[in-house]
């Protein structure tokens, strides 16, 4: 998720005089154990259209039954969304297409379980409204053979696999809140790690467990009114949704730069071409024809249930980062700031404040995970907390430098073995602090020049010093040492 | 013919159960009838013989180990074409299911089954369910068995017809605006709509959800009792059945109708035919005789039942039946993309009528027209239910025809859809409410063809519905005129 070599594509500096306005609906499969109305497992991955039965295929005279757990899952989004979660009701969505069973989807519509809410953003420190968060179920997936880049439009056939149809599903629906690709970014990252912290849904994007829609407009900075929208659907992942946004949102302002008119509009995304396009109108939009679900009865979740519920939410990313920000002090916003913020939304939190539970130092346990554990995630259940602290506590004691640290670490992530093993079969025994001496020894006599500057005051000549030291020992002198020597020697 | 034909659901299950007649003979008997018959009346869509036999010696063997047969033990019943029934072929009538066989039973289907009811096959229908005379089944329509040039109502035309006719004890079928009443009143048997979540509608192919529900059809009240008991009580697989267990109606049946307080519908009596006014106020006084309090009631929302119901239900059947597509199972016409292939395909597979409440139903969602039609026809729905509660605060149970005329010759209203929807005036309001009515025979009018009463109840008021039902069918005049076999 830490994608650091996505392009900007933001609006500071990028269309100057002009802001743009998002709102994300955001898509996520909750982690229950069944389907959204019948027993059929919610698994990922099997032989097509092997998960399901007369519900989900919604075969003449099947009947749906709410399935409890993706209530109380549903519930738990809203609860840590800070929603209001009230009675709700199913309404019927109705429009034809393949992949779905019955030709309408089962969604909520004019009542939402979970309303009026909010979300925090950590780095903009922003404040953007969450409208409703609402259970549906999930369509098929169809797959278009032939044609014109995977579209129904032009294909030879058509395929379908009705395995996901009736996965349970809650949209989380943002007011027009963010201002930037940044923003949009940021939000999703935090949504993502609220719902994984919740145990809601594995939240994950190339899965297709967290899907995005946004919804872009553009207007002169200063203006109060909302420019006309367009929907761009589908948006699978951080880069994505970031280029996306970046560039409908020039194309909006291209258009009435040019003298012409947004038109209202459901876009797609062409990841290969880094464009949008135009899939329907506002003319050609489906009448959905929503009414009340007749074969399903209103929710009324009690407030004993709601309050149970409650007590069933894991620590919120919010307060996973005040956990490791009280491990320093005085961090609201830096460096440090954005490490904490980078470990929680990457989930490697416990393993800071399990280091520093052990004794290991934590600014040095936050950097290696934000670091080096961060860029090998895949691998983190590998890495125990103990087996993490005694790396840190190896680099701190200055019994590895560094460079040895990162280079072990990077070898217990791949093999789970513990940072004393590796250590030891890299080679990588610290020096002793005499061998050390030695050797800043050998480097001051063979540059006779530049220790007399150093000497006389030039500091910035100690990199130097420390540079062949490192040279003659294979890296494996602690240039805190070295440093320290230097400094002593010159007096 | 043999000995058990024309025999009612509890005397051969007695018989059955004492090893005084077997299940196979049963089956077999009404099955010889059926084939050589039905020819006649065209009441089956698919005969289960193979089924029926198997499902007979099962029985048989059941009871020859000294295991309990269930309650229906033997009984032949005939099961409307809307419910489906796992392996065997399930069409609602429609070209757009033909030859369709589902992979799992209705649950209505399973329970008469575990009680030892012998499923003789599927019963004719108006497509979907929409109809009050069973000419709009695209497997041609089913005749009335007391005269084969009229009609035997609608929709369940084949489940009442066959049960009229003798070729099932009981039957199934499923009630939106009538269709298990009309066709009993008009068959001269005994039809009732359940109190909505009474009986499961898991498995019943929907038409409209919100007023669909599953009951029997029998020649006498204490059959349709003991129908209803097996099929009613909860299902966790639907979820708008109820929790609250069913009453045992038989042992209530015969504690007469003393101090009961009936009331007369007048709105309902104004466009009845003199012969069905008359026929109730008979039924009336028999009630009055028996010593119940029997007196007029206006119930003035039941006139705007009609209106309601053709935007509500449509409504719902716009979407329940938007699934038959093309795409999954039944009819599929080939079309040069996906949309032609949708329209092709429903164009071809669905009948005129269906056709019709689609688009009424598709237009009365659309938006823009959604609050003038579907928004205040369910405001009319709360009227409806208001005004029926204000009448059940005096009364126990209410009257009313159970259909303006007797049965009317094929062919009379089949070109005029909205003479035809006013067929169900008297029986639309229940579903409107969710309550339960029943029609039980009273007689015939002077055109030689059955006159049936309605019985209306407050929901779950089934045991006081069934006395007053009891106590009519004690004071009915006897049908005395032959069928058409006969």
């Amino acid at each position: 998720m830490a994608d650091n070599s996505i392009p900007s594509d933001g609006v500071e500096g990028f269309l100057p005089g002009w802001e743009m306005v998002v709102g994300l609906e955001v898509h996520c499969e909750l982690k229950t154990k069944t389907k959204l109305f019948c027993g059929c497992a919610n698994s990922f991955g099997q032989e097509p259209n092997t998960n399901i039965c007369p519900v989900c295929l919604g075969l003449p005279g099947s009947l749906p039954v709410i399935n409890e757990q993706a209530v109380e899952l549903a519930i738990r989004i809203g609860l840590s969304l800070n929603c209001t979660v009230d009675k709700s009701i199913f309404h019927r969505k109705n429009y034809f297409y393949p992949d779905m069973p019955k030709d309408y989807q089962v969604s909520q519509y004019e009542k939402a379980i979970n309303e009026n809410g909010i979300l925090e953003l950590p780095l903009s420190k922003k404040t953007v409204r969450i409208e409703r968060a609402h259970i549906e179920e999930d369509t098929g997936k169809s797959v278009h053979v032939g044609g014109d880049g995977g579209r129904i439009h032009g294909a030879d056939h058509s395929l379908v696999d009705y395995n996901r149809a009736g996965i349970p599903l809650v949209e989380i629906v943002s007011a027009p809140d963010l201002r930037s690709a940044e923003e949009a970014r940021e939000y999703v990252t935090e949504l993502r790690s609220i719902l994984v912290a919740s145990a809601a849904s594995d939240g994950k994007m190339e899965e297709g467990s967290l899907r995005v829609d946004a919804n872009v407009s553009v207007r002169r900075q200063g203006s109060e009114e909302f420019g006309t929208r367009c929907e761009i659907k589908n948006l699978n992942s951080l880069r994505s949704l970031t280029r996306a946004i970046g560039y409908e949102a020039r194309r909006q302002v291209a258009l009435i730069e040019a003298g012409e008119r947004v038109v209202q509009q459901t876009r797609h995304w062409n990841e290969d071409q880094g464009i949008t396009s135009a899939m329907r109108s506002k003319e050609e939009a489906y009448d959905y024809r929503y009414f009340p679900e007749p074969d399903l009865v209103p929710l009324e979740p009690s407030t004993e249930w709601i309050s149970e519920i409650r007590t069933h939410i894991g620590l919120l990313p919010a307060a996973r980062r005040e956990r490791l920000t009280a491990l320093f002090s005085d961090v609201s916003s830096g460096p440090v700031y954005d490490q904490i913020v980078t470990a929680v939304g990457l989930g490697l939190d416990d393993l800071v404040v399990g280091a520093a539970e052990n004794g290991a130092d934590p600014r040095l346990a936050l950097a290696r995970a934000t670091n080096e554990v961060a860029s090998d995630i895949g691998n983190l259940p590998r890495l125990t907390i103990e087996k993490f602290s005694d790396l840190i506590k190896l680099e701190s004691q200055s019994k590895l430098s560094a460079t040895q640290a990162k280079t072990v670490l990077g070898k217990m992530l791949e093999s789970g073995a513990d940072a004393a093993g590796v250590a030891k079969s890299l080679g990588f025994e610290a020096l002793d602090s005499t061998v050390i001496e030695d050797l800043v020894d050998q480097v001051i006599g063979s540059s006779p020049k530049e220790w007399e500057r150093f000497s006389s005051g030039e500091d910035q000549l100690a990199g130097f010093f420390v540079g062949q030291v490192m040279k003659l020992s294979k890296g494996k002198a602690d240039g805190k040492i070295v440093t320290s020597l230097l400094r002593s020697k010159r007096s | 013919m043999g000995a058990s034909v024309g025999l009612g659901a509890s005397e051969i299950a007695e018989l059955v159960r004492s090893k005084e007649i077997s299940a196979l003979e049963v089956a077999e008997e009404h099955l010889g009838l059926i084939e050589s018959q039905d020819p006649n009346l065209n009441s089956f869509l698919q005969l289960a013989s193979a089924a029926a036999i198997a499902a007979a010696k099962e029985v048989d063997a059941k009871i020859a180990r000294g295991e309990d047969p269930g309650r229906l033990a033997g009984v032949p019943i005939a099961l409307k074409d809307n419910l489906v029934t796992r392996g065997q072929t399930t069409t609602c009538a429609s070209q757009i299911l033909k030859g369709w066989k589902p992979p799992y039973s209705a649950t209505v289907v399973e329970r008469v089954s575990s009680a030892g009811a012998i499923a003789m096959g599927k019963t004719n229908l108006d497509e979907f369910a929409m109809g009050s005379s069973t000419e709009n089944s695209s497997f041609g329509p089913t005749r009335n068995p007391y005269d084969l040039n009229r009609v035997p109502g609608g929709s369940s035309g084949g489940s009442a017809a066959a049960v009229a006719a003798k070729f099932a004890a009981l039957a199934l079928g499923s009630d939106t605006g009538g269709s298990i009443r009309q066709p009993a009143a008009l068959c001269g048997i005994v039809g009732v709509k359940p109190t909505y979540g009474t009986v499961s509608r898991y498995g019943l192919i929907a038409f409209a959800s919100s007023l669909d529900q599953v009951g029997p059809f029998a020649r006498n009240v204490k059959d349709a009792a003991l129908l209803l008991q097996v099929i009613a009580g909860h299902d966790s697989r639907d979820s708008t059945s109820l929790e609250s267990p069913f009453p045992d109606l038989i042992s209530h049946l015969d504690k007469g109708v003393r101090g009961l307080r009936v009331g007369i519908i007048e709105e309902l009596i104004e466009g009845a035919a003199p012969m069905v006014g008359e026929a109730l106020m008979a039924s009336a006084r028999s009630l009055s005789d028996q010593g119940a309090k029997v007196e007029h009631v206006s119930v003035p929302a039941v006139t705007y039942g009609l209106s309601a119901y053709y935007l509500i239900a449509p409504a719902e059947a716009s979407s329940n039946l938007a699934r038959y597509d093309g795409v999954r199972y039944g009819l599929r016409v080939d079309g040069q993309d996906m949309n032609e292939t949708y329209v092709s395909t429903r164009t071809q597979g669905f009948g005129a009528e269906v056709k019709r409440r689609i688009m009424l139903g598709t237009f009365a969602l659309s938006s823009g027209y959604y609050d003038a039609y579907y928004v205040k026809a369910q405001k009319v729905r709360t009227m409806i239910i208001d005004s029926f509660q204000n009448a059940y605060d005096r009364f126990d149970v209410l009257l009313s025809p159970t259909a303006p005329t007797t049965a009317f010759e094929l062919g009379a209203k089949a070109s005029d859809p909205l003479t035809m929807y006013l067929s169900d005036v008297c029986t639309i309001p229940t579903n409107l409410a969710g309550h339960p009515a029943m029609s039980v025979p009273y007689g015939l009018g002077e055109n030689q063809m059955p006159i049936g009463i309605q019985i209306l109840a407050p929901a779950l008021g089934e045991v006081n519905m069934f006395r007053v039902a009891k106590a009519i069918e004690n004071a009915a005049p006897t049908i005395t005129k032959g069928l058409f076999w006969e």
